[in-house]
């Protein structure tokens, strides 16, 4: 078996509400520690249906037909599912899109951020306050003791998304799944914040998931790419390659479309029709050797 | 598969208790609270008291002294406040009793029919799935029947009193609150903080008692003030069609009844548990709003 801290081989699902449509086809993909794997799509490729199938929390429509999720050597999809819960609350943490509905509106941050260490670390509730600090001054918040006495409306998006950070790192996972962690941030926050994961993660050596449509994101922070259409890979590699050797006119297309500080002019063109339709192709091409 | 390199960990310990949101000098900066608080107060503390703050037995009559007129009129007698009813029982004292009843079946019946109704909406707005379908086709049916028929029904069944008429609200009313909690746990369930609890691997229960609940309480809280207006109401109709305490027990709702009979001769007699009736409800809705205002995170200032 590989070193691949998560791993994920030829997963397929469908769902069941679209007549059993395809949403996610032979899907394949490793994390090893230390790495940020960038999962990358547009909206409706699968790329949140992936995170949600590690974490085993996918829609109750949606249903997969094959493959196998690998954890440090551990099968997810057909463990228990109480052993599961307990495998990936200790070992798995989100970093979730929305940092005000991810926070419990009437939990302090003190009583949100010292949860995982009292229940999964055994902590004593003055040792879970003293590494909660410890974490809220790593992710470079101000005033952390005032912090802790909030409540989540009382804190601007970008230092709940610290809040956030701090607790998905709290319990020393082996793998982070970011969810398009920058998404509801604006610019100048989004830049400190995935500055602020990349660091949270080479120091702690965990391993990353992390789910973007923004290549901008992609360049910044990831070591490879798993690149997504229709729930079929369109292509996938180190970050450097597919970003400046793109193989695909998929890949090829969405790096052009790209905006560029130098060529303020270029860029933001859609994907040309005939790009869109050369991956609608490849897909039923799949679906053909499904049934056939 | 058996051989995983991570050891699957037990929960060693449980999460921080819920610390409440608590912030008691907002209390008196909210006139609502201040006032609908301030007077239901009041009420409890007559309720309490009532042997010592009433001038007279509620009870005594003296035909001599039937129908005078509440203090400041011609005839009126200081000794009687409100004056005395056909039997010359004082109305003031009978007042002060009544509140006794009236705030009992309030409190009682309005948190009997809270916790049923807001455990059915937790499980139906959590579960889904054929548990929601379940909750909401009874909370359907049961909402089909005319609400004064049936409790009229459940007293003349289980026989007048006290218990019988807060089983006949909390029966009726549970509906109110399983359908509002239903529709806040299933907006809260919706809420990525509730997906990070079940990544941090709490388990079902502790989700939705912990994590959820403290949510939908601004609004449970608002209708359980509310609930307790209602009961009022509720308890004043029964009272007012013999169903409710025993005829020596002065209640509200009993003074009306016997107070429309005379009401040419002794108007007060009528419009003083009226306005009791009123002011109680308006105070328990002013509370309710007050509260809700004071509890949710997201309004507070």
């Amino acid at each position: 078996m590989s070193a691949a801290l998560l791993s994920i081989e030829h997963l397929s699902a469908i769902s069941e509400r679209e007549g059993g449509a395809s949403i996610l086809r032979d899907v394949s993909l490793s994390v090893a520690p230390g790495e940020v794997h960038g999962l990358v799509g547009e909206s409706g490729a699968g790329k949140s249906t992936v995170a949600r199938a590690i974490l085993g929390m996918l829609p109750r429509a949606v249903r997969v037909t094959s493959g196998a999720i690998i954890l440090s050597g551990t099968e997810l999809l057909t463990l228990e599912p109480k052993r599961r819960r307990s495998l990936l609350g200790a070992h798995v943490a989100l970093i979730p899109q929305d940092p005000l509905s991810a926070l419990n509106p009437s939990r302090r941050i003190e009583a949100q951020l010292t949860d995982g260490l009292r229940m999964w670390k055994g902590c004593s509730a003055a040792e879970a306050r003293r590494r909660a600090l410890a974490l809220l001054d790593e992710v470079q918040m101000r005033e952390p003791e005032r912090v802790m006495r909030l409540y989540p409306h009382e804190l601007s998006g970008g230092m709940r998304q610290r809040v956030l950070i701090a607790a998905a790192f709290a319990l020393e996972p082996r793998l982070v799944i970011a969810d398009e962690p920058t998404t509801a941030l604006d610019v100048t926050v989004q830049k400190q914040i995935l500055r602020l994961i990349r660091d949270m993660q080479l120091r702690h050596d965990t391993g990353a998931l992390f789910v973007t449509h923004d290549l901008g994101v992609v360049a910044q922070i990831c070591d490879r790419v798993t690149l997504l259409f229709g729930g079929r890979i369109m292509e996938q590699g180190p970050t450097a390659d597919l970003l400046l050797r793109p193989q695909h006119p998929y890949t090829r297309a969405l790096v052009a479309a790209s905006p560029r500080y130098d060529r303020p002019e270029d860029g933001l063109a859609p994907v040309p029709e005939a790009v869109m339709a050369r991956c609608r192709q490849e897909i039923a091409a799949f679906d053909r050797g499904l049934h056939g | 598969m058996a051989d995983a390199n991570l050891a699957v960990p037990r929960p060693v310990g449980r999460p921080a208790a819920h610390p409440g949101p608590r912030r008691w000098p907002a209390l008196l900066r909210d006139p609502k609270l201040m006032f609908g608080g301030g007077f239901i107060l009041f009420l409890v503390l007559l309720a309490i008291f009532a042997p010592v703050v009433a001038p007279h037995d509620p009870l005594e009559q003296d035909l001599m002294a039937a129908t005078l007129p509440p203090w400041g009129f011609a005839e009126a007698d200081p000794a009687h406040l409100l004056g005395t009813d056909d039997l010359g029982r004082d109305v003031l004292s009978r007042l002060i009793f009544g509140t006794r009843v009236a705030l009992t079946v309030a409190a009682v019946a309005a948190l009997v029919a809270a916790t049923a109704g807001t455990l059915l909406g937790l499980l139906a707005g959590y579960f889904g799935g054929w548990v929601d379908a379940a909750v909401s086709r009874l909370v359907e049916i049961w909402m089909a029947f005319p609400a004064v028929l049936l409790s009229i029904l459940i007293v003349a069944v289980l026989g007048s009193g006290l218990t019988s008429v807060i089983v006949a609200i909390a029966v009726i009313d549970w509906t109110r609150f399983a359908r509002v909690i239903r529709a806040d746990t299933m907006a809260q369930a919706q809420a990525d903080y509730v997906t990070a609890a079940r990544t941090l691997g709490f388990g079902r229960w502790t989700i939705l008692f912990r994590e959820i609940l403290p949510n939908v309480m601004p609004g449970l809280i608002a209708l359980l003030a509310l609930e307790m207006g209602i009961a009022v109401v509720v308890e004043a109709i029964l009272s007012f069609v013999g169903l409710s305490v025993s005829s020596d027990t002065p209640t509200w709702g009993g003074m009306i009844a016997s107070g429309r009979q005379i009401i040419y001769q002794a108007w007060w007699v009528f419009a003083a548990p009226l306005a009791a009736v009123f002011l109680t409800v308006l105070a328990f809705n002013q509370v309710g709003d007050g509260l809700r205002r004071l509890l949710d995170p997201v309004l507070r200032r």
